[in-house]
């Protein structure tokens, strides 16, 4: 599975929840797919889909759902650690690992050769780290939701693009529009 | 007067709760301070640029965020700075020590200091250099004026604000 049919897979799933979403194709797939207020979809700022979702969980008690890929994680490697020493079980970092970086052409990333994502996150003390496949993601989601503990979960998957529309919403708009849902 | 216990008080006044740091020599009696209080949850950033997306989620998630960090931190978020924070109008205070101004001991942070004002000028962002301990009574407005305006604000502390490195 690619990225997109994965999303449009869970997306009934993570409908209902506070979901922060990548920068770039994540973004807009997710956005085409199934927009939603509960959504805050990044337009800029590689990297930092993790560091937002986990301030959101600190700041209230709605379950937040990080969707990250390998690229952005490497990027911002030091959200691992930051992560395990501030646990917040509302929190769920969702990788999703296709070894390479999507939205500029697909090149590789080191997620894709050599270096384990899920044993760097062990390593930087997470506590909850699961490996899934793509075709088993759903109910590892959802059971990781229904727990309500902090989980990372690294879900390989192919890589590959869909065409798709960039998002026009003005960003002021998607934060506010977002920040009624969290107060919802 | 306690300077850093004066900030900390302000701080928690303008009911800013949620407070990120990246270390500083300079810093260090604030950040303990930050530490010490009940009412701020401090949460340590390995970088600056992953501090900034920390104080993002946290206003989303309804609290007054706070960075504090060093003018070197300049160079690091530029980025996150105009893609995040200004892009989708989120107020973010920036407690900055000003490395590599008056009294400091150390050459190399010269290298940033004169890029310091000019970086912040190119960005708009509204910037206060406090230089005599009595400059910490514009604290407090300073504080409002970001919450007011929904802007990233920097305000520059350097050494002789801070009381120097000693015998210099």
């Amino acid at each position: 599975m690619i990225r997109s049919e994965i999303l449009r897979e869970i997306a009934p799933i993570i409908r209902d929840h506070l979901v922060v979403c990548n920068i770039g194709l994540p973004s807009q797939e997710l956005h085409m797919i199934d927009d939603q207020p509960t959504n805050f979809y990044m337009l800029g700022t590689m990297g930092l889909s993790s560091s937002i979702g986990l301030g959101l969980a600190l700041a209230q008690d709605k379950t937040v759902i990080s969707i990250d890929g390998d690229g952005s994680v490497l990027t911002n490697l030091g959200t691992l650690p930051t992560i395990a020493n501030n646990v917040a079980d509302n929190y769920i970092l969702l990788i999703i690992d296709n070894g390479s970086y999507g939205s500029t052409g697909d090149q590789p990333t080191y997620a894709g050769k050599k270096t384990k994502l899920e044993n760097v996150a062990e390593a930087c003390g997470c506590e909850n780290v699961i490996t899934v496949q793509d075709k088993d993601l759903g109910p590892v989601l959802q059971k990781a939701i229904d727990d309500r503990k902090m989980t990372v979960i690294v879900c390989k998957c192919d890589s590959g693009n869909i065409k798709l529309p960039v998002i026009t919403m003005d960003p002021v708009v998607i934060r506010h529009r977002f920040m009624q849902a969290v107060q919802a | 007067m306690n300077i850093d216990k004066r900030i900390v008080d302000d701080l928690v006044a303008n009911d800013i709760s949620f407070v990120t740091t990246v270390p500083c020599k300079q810093l260090a009696g604030v950040i303990d301070e930050v530490e010490a209080r009940d009412g701020i949850f401090h949460i340590p950033s390995n970088k600056e640029d992953e501090g900034m997306g920390l104080c993002a989620g946290a206003f989303m998630g309804g609290k007054r965020p706070m960075i504090i960090m060093q003018n070197t931190a300049i160079g690091v978020t530029i980025n996150t700075l105009a893609t995040l924070t200004q892009y989708y109008r989120m107020p973010l205070p920036m407690l900055i020590s000003y490395r590599g101004e008056l009294r400091e001991p150390v050459a190399c942070q010269v290298e940033m200091a004169v890029h310091t004002k000019a970086l912040l000028a190119q960005m708009n962002i509204p910037t206060y250099h406090f230089h005599w301990q009595k400059d910490v009574e514009e604290f407090d407005n300073i504080l409002k004026y970001t919450f007011m305006c929904n802007k990233p604000v920097a305000i520059l502390t350097d050494a002789n604000f801070w009381g120097g490195y000693g015998d210099q």
